[in-house]
């Protein structure tokens, strides 16, 4: 039987130098999708195949990395792409913002300040933030092409209209210096303004869709809206119950069927950063250690 | 006529090595002016440079049609060195290659002799790697645009004199456009297609 | 008190031994081997090397061994093995007019040069149950007769003789294969593209469209030339040797629908054609082929295209199953960071709407 035999971060070296010429083009073209030939991964698709092979394309053996899933370093696809890494590159991983050279994130950016020399990694599922508008991929390239953005600016004001708002909650569309309209995966757009001007350089896969694109280092990144509808954030209205941070973005935790919920950080690392520090919120428990079943 | 023998190494250790020079231009063109070091070694054709041969050992493959000004074409070494270790096609119409290696920039053909890439595909250009004499004294250029903090500030010895000039196009051609690597020695310097010249010759 | 999840880690690992325990199933009942697969569920082997785009009888069996019989699992891990495989270029084309026949039919002609030959067929089998096959059944030989000298010229080459049916397109031989799994898609895509990614496409998905062209929408008149399953050579033209060195033989079907004519003021109208290739036995899966592959043509053949089918873009982004079951699948990852920004933005609206209302009941849903 032909035996499989893997290479150091899985991929082959003319797929990682096929993704690293993408990779420079993206950076090259801020905000532009650049089409790459995805290969098929050991994981599903949509499940962060284009984070996968971004990473293993960047990731060397002086590398850190850190990978979350809802802003938490345990939910269980964040731990499997982990030991993925760990398995096929042998790299030192972590939970710490700080600490990771290479941070590959679903829905979220870590609450932490990134800086410069940091890699972000988003895993993507849908790259062209005009899909649901138009979900002909020719038509979506020529508006990019002419930079004719105003179907988007219309849906928009049709959410005003309608809801007094503009009723995208995630994976709310930005401008990339001031030229190309760009999806920003589906993190809330509570974390929309820490793309902006960031230190850390910004790198997007979308494996399924092939495409990668990136924000280079302080790169201008503005959230569309309009004069009298200007971009706001929006969090739970709640200190974290466990580190009393009050500027965090939140998970509602339902605690019963009586209508009893609470909130606590959805970057654990931030909450446990906070909680070492000495900080406490209303419910604060000391972090559950993992039991051993056997 | 060299034997396969007698050409140049490639790395060493080929993952490795294409990882740490990869980071290297990756770095250096997400942070357009700033100075990296490529540390990874291989033999080099006479022609050369360090930083070069690391590029195309780390970027080139039969995927990537790899264009060479007079100087690198001056004996067939660089052709046949890149033929054996990436398996790239040289090929002599600059206008559908990939990159374009360039060992006397004093020469550059100008910018349109290159693939600027379509509205749709601004992916499709040309990346040109051009060997200076000097990426640490010479005249000051202060650059802007994404990558970089404020300004940068550049000292360097670069043949033509007018490359940041020439540059210029890049702004009305955008998204089209020509990203540039500077080498000199191993250090090299990133100039994408969207870095400003704000000021020279400080 | 309350604490966060951990221990997810060793959830995956506990799950993934469970998952071991219930492929097994109960460990009294005897351990099905790649053999028994191999050759007993071998229509299944033929669809996951057809969709895995690789042939290898060995790998796809335990693929479908290891996804629990879960084709479209099995699919996937061929699928990953072969995205690790090196790529040494692509073989001479396969000349399916000099496959070695064992069945081989025609529905345009009463007969044909060569013979029909119905071969190994569910066809004209009465669905009934066989309980005779629930326990050790040992069915007579096969009848065996020499093997056939006469040639079996394609169906669609006699009427090409006539110029009764279109040119197959003859490929330029400098011009490299298209290889999606190489290079990224763009649209419009040749036919090299469009039948790589019908062959690696879902069969269901397929087959879908291709009765969709059938009930009118995308109709394209088709009949079944000609559809032969059998053996046939594969050649790799080596540089170092300078000729084509044979790898081997495989198992294909093919099938060759004749559609519909097209001509013009200055161009005999002549029949057209939609093509069909798999690995193995898979006659399903080439004829629901060649119908979209004639409807995807319509741009080609100047035809106004209105279907589904006829929809390059929509076919060929929605016909790869591991694509898909990858994204539907998706949904179940915690969304719930999207889902609570969402869940904030809709307790703003209904608290809005219900101020603007001042509708009492409102009040509560609103808090």
């Amino acid at each position: 039987m032909n035996a499989p035999t893997y290479n150091f971060a899985y991929l082959d070296e003319q797929t990682k130098r096929m993704i690293r010429r993408a990779i420079l083009k993206a950076i090259a073209i801020p905000g532009y999708q650049v089409p790459f030939a995805s290969r098929e991964m050991p994981m599903p698709y949509g499940w962060g195949t284009g984070g996968v092979q971004v990473t293993a394309a960047i990731l060397g053996p002086q590398d850190v990395l850190k990978v979350i899933d809802q802003g938490s370093d345990d939910t269980t696809n964040a731990i499997s792409i982990r030991k993925f890494f760990g398995k096929t590159a042998g790299v030192e991983t972590t939970t710490s913002t700080t600490d990771a050279t290479v941070i590959q994130t679903r829905h979220r950016i870590p609450e932490a300040p990134l800086h410069a020399g940091q890699v972000l990694v988003y895993q993507v599922p849908i790259p062209e933030p005009l899909r649901f508008l138009e979900p002909r991929e020719t038509e979506t390239r020529r508006m990019h092409a002419l930079a004719e953005y105003g179907l988007m600016h219309v849906k928009l004001y049709e959410d005003i209209a309608r809801f007094g708002h503009i009723a995208t909650a995630y994976a709310y569309p930005v401008k990339v210096n001031a030229r190309y309209v760009m999806d920003p995966s589906p993190t809330p757009k509570f974390d929309n303004p820490k793309m902006d001007n960031c230190p850390a350089l910004q790198l997007f896969g979308a494996g399924r869709e092939k495409r990668i694109y990136a924000i280079p280092p302080y790169t201008t990144v503005v959230s569309l809206d309009f004069e009298d509808h200007p971009f706001t954030r929006y969090r739970f209205d709640a200190p974290c119950a466990l580190c009393g941070a009050a500027d965090s973005y939140l998970d509602e935790i339902v605690t019963d069927d009586k209508g009893g919920r609470m909130f606590v950080c959805s970057d654990t690392d931030f909450c446990e950063q906070r909680q070492a520090a000495g900080h406490h919120g209303a419910l604060s428990a000391a972090p559950h250690k993992e039991k051993a079943h056997v | 006529m060299t034997t396969v023998a007698e050409l140049p190494a490639g790395f060493a250790d080929k993952v490795l090595s294409a990882q740490s020079t990869f980071r290297s231009v990756m770095d250096a063109m997400a942070r357009p002016g700033s100075i990296q070091r490529v540390t990874a070694s291989a033999g080099t054709p006479a022609g050369m440079m360090r930083g070069s041969a690391a590029i195309a050992l780390t970027l080139f493959d039969h995927d990537t049609p790899i264009w060479l000004d007079a100087a690198m074409s001056a004996t067939p070494d660089v052709a046949r060195w890149l033929k054996f270790h990436t398996s790239a096609p040289v090929i002599a119409d600059s206008s559908i290659a990939s990159f374009a290696l360039v060992g006397n920039p004093a020469n550059l053909p100008a910018l349109d002799h290159f693939a600027f890439g379509s509205n749709e595909y601004p992916d499709r250009s040309t990346t040109l790697i051009l060997q200076v004499d000097s990426l640490a004294h010479g005249p000051a250029f202060e650059l802007k645009g994404p990558g970089i903090e404020g300004t940068a500030l550049l000292q360097a010895m670069i043949r033509p004199r007018d490359l940041f000039a020439r540059l210029s196009i890049n702004e009305a051609l955008f998204p089209r456009g020509i990203d540039v690597v500077l080498v000199h020695d191993d250090v090299i310097v990133a100039i994408p297609r969207t870095t400003r010249l704000v000021a020279s010759g400080v | 008190m309350y604490v966060a999840v951990k221990g997810g880690e060793r959830a995956i690992e506990n799950a993934h031994r469970l998952l071991a325990h219930e492929r097994r199933g109960d460990r009294d009942v005897a351990e099905v081997s790649l053999a028994q697969i191999s050759e007993q569920l071998s229509l299944g082997v033929d669809r996951v090397m057809t969709e895995g785009s690789l042939y290898d009888r060995e790998l796809a069996a335990l693929a479908i061994k290891q996804a629990r019989g879960d084709m479209i699992e099995a699919i996937f891990l061929v699928r990953a093995f072969r995205a690790t495989l090196p790529r040494f270029g692509a073989t001479e084309p396969v000349n399916t007019g000099e496959m070695q026949v064992r069945r081989r039919i025609s529905s345009t002609f009463k007969d044909i040069p060569g013979g029909q030959i119905l071969g190994p067929t569910f066809d004209y089998t009465h669905r009934l149950l066989d309980p005779q096959l629930a326990e050790g059944f040992v069915p007579e030989q096969p009848l065996t007769a020499e093997a056939l000298q006469a040639a079996t010229p394609r169906v669609t080459d006699i009427l090409g003789r006539d110029g009764l049916i279109e040119g197959s397109p003859q490929a330029d031989a400098d011009a490299p294969v298209g290889d999606l799994t190489r290079e990224p898609l763009n649209f419009p895509a040749d036919r090299d593209l469009r039948l790589q990614n019908l062959a690696r496409g879902d069969e269901g998905f397929l087959l879908a469209l291709g009765y969709s062209t059938q009930r009118g929408y995308g109709r394209n008149h088709p009949f079944a030339g000609e559809i032969r399953f059998g053996e046939v050579e594969v050649e790799f033209f080596a540089e170092d040797a300078g000729f084509a060195v044979p790898l081997g033989s495989i198992e294909l079907t093919e099938c060759q629908m004749v559609n519909q004519f097209k001509g013009s003021a200055n161009e005999a109208p002549c029949f057209t054609r939609g093509y069909g290739l798999a690995f193995g036995q898979s006659e399903r899966k080439t004829m629901s082929m060649a119908l979209v592959d004639r409807a995807l043509r319509a741009r080609e053949l100047d035809e106004e295209a209105t279907s589904p089918a006829q929809d390059e873009e929509f076919v060929m982004s929605h016909s790869d199953n591991v694509q898909a079951t990858g994204f539907v699948e998706h949904l179940k990852l915690p969304h719930y960071v999207d889902f609570h920004s969402e869940l904030g933005l809709l307790r703003k609206l209904r608290q809005e709407f219900a101020e603007a209302n001042e509708a009492p009941e409102m009040q509560e849903a609103a808090e």
